[in-house]
């Protein structure tokens, strides 16, 4: 028996009940796809067929297309590498983290925060086959013997580690959103006419599932082992990230609180993203009384905590550069403020030390309007801040004769954009052919915690 | 039990999850014998009340993610120590500590992979399987329990007026 306080607000309002929970998830499943939805759909194809244009110029011409040069060997590619990789840390963290701290607010939001993991993870990934410009020799990367001699790949290296942690991360996660499908996917297969072609496809993936109490009790040990494990992996993901900068000697790299700085810095720009696409979503499909305002209140202080953690790395790492003495450290965070890309370290302070800060007012966090908005600017910030890290601290090099300025060009930006086209056409397919909440965690907490218990106790 | 053999079951239908706990509970008690509950969601204290044992796939987890973490200290002592020592930066060519991401990453992805494919072989999840479905709406909002007749000694009307009498809003036979 589980006692929660009445004074919480509670998770799901309305007054629904299981099969109102069934009803409204399934709707979008069951139904002709909205003209709205063929609509992004086909706008996210379009941004997807010219992003893979531009691919394809990369992959046949060459990295000579980007703006790179000799100084600023990375730029755009590890930035939006970075970027995407930390956006993806919310879905782990919203389902492992808080299911570890028993945070039941999470139930409505884990399954699309995990597709959204799993799809920028994708992206992430596709940054770094791009970068190795023969994207066909990427098994170089793996522990295969070179040319299948007799020499291996360097253990000693994060970029090798980086090749372990992030196809690990990227596997489990989808392990782990599959493993919590199968139930919803069942529940769809039931409910599918018979002989019909999603009573096929659901009851393939949905694996004969029936929920019998064996079963769930099994599948509540593996879902709290797996975010168990998740829990270390997806912290060790980013800071395995952070290592690929730390341990190089390039003065505004070479720091020890990259690891929790950009930890930190993931979960703010992966909370922001999530309350993005939940905007959107809860408004499309009709979900405003799954995803509250109490949901969006929450995820918004975990954003101003992981904000107000990144400021302070901000002032932290640029007092060490001033403290230490090291003069190429001081200069280099003397040259961000600025330098040439002053307004990229500006962009960077403002969107995610001063913008998150707003929601300390009740009134910010919970509004959905002001919510929105704060959540795109600190992807914008967070993008700011990778481009920062790389960009700025590459340009000026030990010989002021090999100083160079980085600029990209429209292949930096049209592999961009493939990336955006790669994610929402992922996106869209999900919200069309997948439940987006969780119906059989959603219909667990909505007898202790919904506004149809607290009626009926008054 | 093999689809091929069909059995007759009481299938009771209970519309609360805390009725049902409390109604297993005291069926059971009384001596009848249950075969399977199906629930929309897990239920917690339901393993116990049915009087299943806990679930080993826990340990098994762990003895996988044991195999990956030794397969990957292993995988790289050989490559990076014993089968060509590599000097990089002029460093040790045993630099132990450059070895824990490469481990802890295998570890959790043995343990994933392994743990995962344990409980879907154990619970006979396998793609394309024909669902063994005693109520449709147990995915949906009922909470069914099955009782197998052959294998209990009471009556079917004794087991029904039980069930009933435990808050069961529908009672009825089915060959499953």
């Amino acid at each position: 028996m589980q006692v929660t306080s009445h004074v919480r607000e509670p998770l799901v309002t309305g007054g629904k009940t299981y099969h109102d929970v069934t009803e409204d998830v399934c709707r979008q499943v069951e139904g002709a796809p909205s003209t709205l939805w063929k609509f992004c759909f086909g706008f996210s194809l379009i941004i997807f067929g010219v992003g893979c244009f531009s691919l394809f110029k990369t992959w046949t011409v060459g990295l000579g297309v980007w703006g790179l040069n000799k100084t600023v060997g990375w730029a755009w590619d590890i930035t939006n590498f970075v970027w995407w990789v930390g956006i993806g840390h919310a879905g782990t963290l919203i389902s492992a983290v808080l299911l570890l701290f028993r945070q039941k607010w999470r139930t409505s939001i884990n399954r699309a925060a995990e597709a959204m993991t799993i799809f920028a993870v994708f992206c992430a990934g596709s940054f770094i086959l791009m970068h190795m410009g023969r994207t066909w020799l990427a098994n170089w990367a793996l522990p295969l013997p070179n040319t299948y001699g007799s020499l291996w790949v360097n253990f000693n290296s994060p970029l090798v580690w980086d090749v372990f942690a992030i196809s690990t991360y990227l596997s489990v996660s989808m392990v782990f959103w599959y493993i919590g499908l199968i139930p919803d996917l069942a529940t769809i297969r039931d409910r599918a006419k018979e002989g019909s072609i999603s009573k096929m496809m659901y009851g393939a993936f949905s694996l004969g599932w029936v929920g019998s109490s064996k079963d769930w009790s099994r599948y509540e040990t593996v879902s709290l082992v797996l975010a168990g494990l998740s829990t270390p992996l997806v912290l060790s993901v980013h800071t395995i990230v952070s290592m690929d900068f730390a341990t190089s000697v390039i003065p505004g790299w070479h720091t020890t609180i990259f690891p929790p700085y950009f930890v930190a810095g993931a979960i703010f720009s992966g909370f922001a993203m999530v309350l993005t696409l939940m905007l959107i979503t809860r408004k499309v499909y009709n979900l405003q009384d799954y995803i509250t305002i109490a949901h969006v209140e929450s995820m918004n202080k975990i954003i101003t905590l992981t904000g107000s953690i990144v400021g302070v790395a901000y002032i932290t790492e640029f007092f060490i550069a001033y403290y230490s003495g090291v003069e190429y450290e001081s200069y280099c965070f003397y040259n961000r403020m600025t330098g040439p890309y002053w307004w990229a370290y500006w962009s960077m302070m403002t969107c995610n030390v001063i913008s998150p800060q707003l929601f300390w007012f009740k009134s910010v966090r919970t509004n959905l309007t002001a919510t929105f908005i704060l959540s795109i600017i600190v992807n914008i910030g967070m993008w700011f801040e990778r481009f920062v890290i790389i960009v700025s601290s590459l340009h000026r090099d030990y010989l002021p004769s090999s100083w160079r300025d980085f600029y990209p060009t429209i292949y930096d930006i049209g592999d961009y954009i493939f990336s955006f086209g790669l994610f929402f056409v992922c996106f869209f397919l999900f919200a069309k052919f997948l439940p987006v909440v969780n119906m059989a965690e959603v219909k667990s907490v909505l007898k202790s915690s919904s506004e149809r218990k607290v009626k009926h106790n008054n | 039990m093999s689809a091929s053999t069909e059995n007759k079951y009481l299938i009771g239908i209970y519309e609360d999850e805390d009725v049902l706990l409390h109604a297993v509970e005291h069926v059971r008690h009384s001596g009848v014998k249950i075969h399977e509950v199906f629930t929309p969601f897990p239920i917690h204290g339901m393993e116990d009340a049915l009087g299943f044992k806990r679930s080993r796939i826990s340990k098994a987890a762990f003895m996988f993610g044991l195999t990956g973490f030794i397969c990957a200290q292993s995988m790289i002592f050989y490559m990076l120590n014993h089968d060509w020592p590599m000097i990089i930066g002029g460093k040790s060519t045993l630099p132990y500590p450059d070895f824990i991401p490469v481990s802890f990453e295998a570890t959790v992805l043995f343990a994933a992979f392994g743990m995962v494919g344990t409980f879907l072989v154990v619970s006979n999840l396998l793609p394309g399987k024909k669902p063994q479905i005693f109520d449709i709406r147990s995915t949906d909002d009922k909470f069914v329990v099955a009782v197998n007749i052959s294998e209990n000694s009471k009556s079917v009307d004794e087991i029904t007026a039980l069930l009933k009498h435990e808050g069961a809003t529908e009672v009825y036979e089915k060959l499953v």
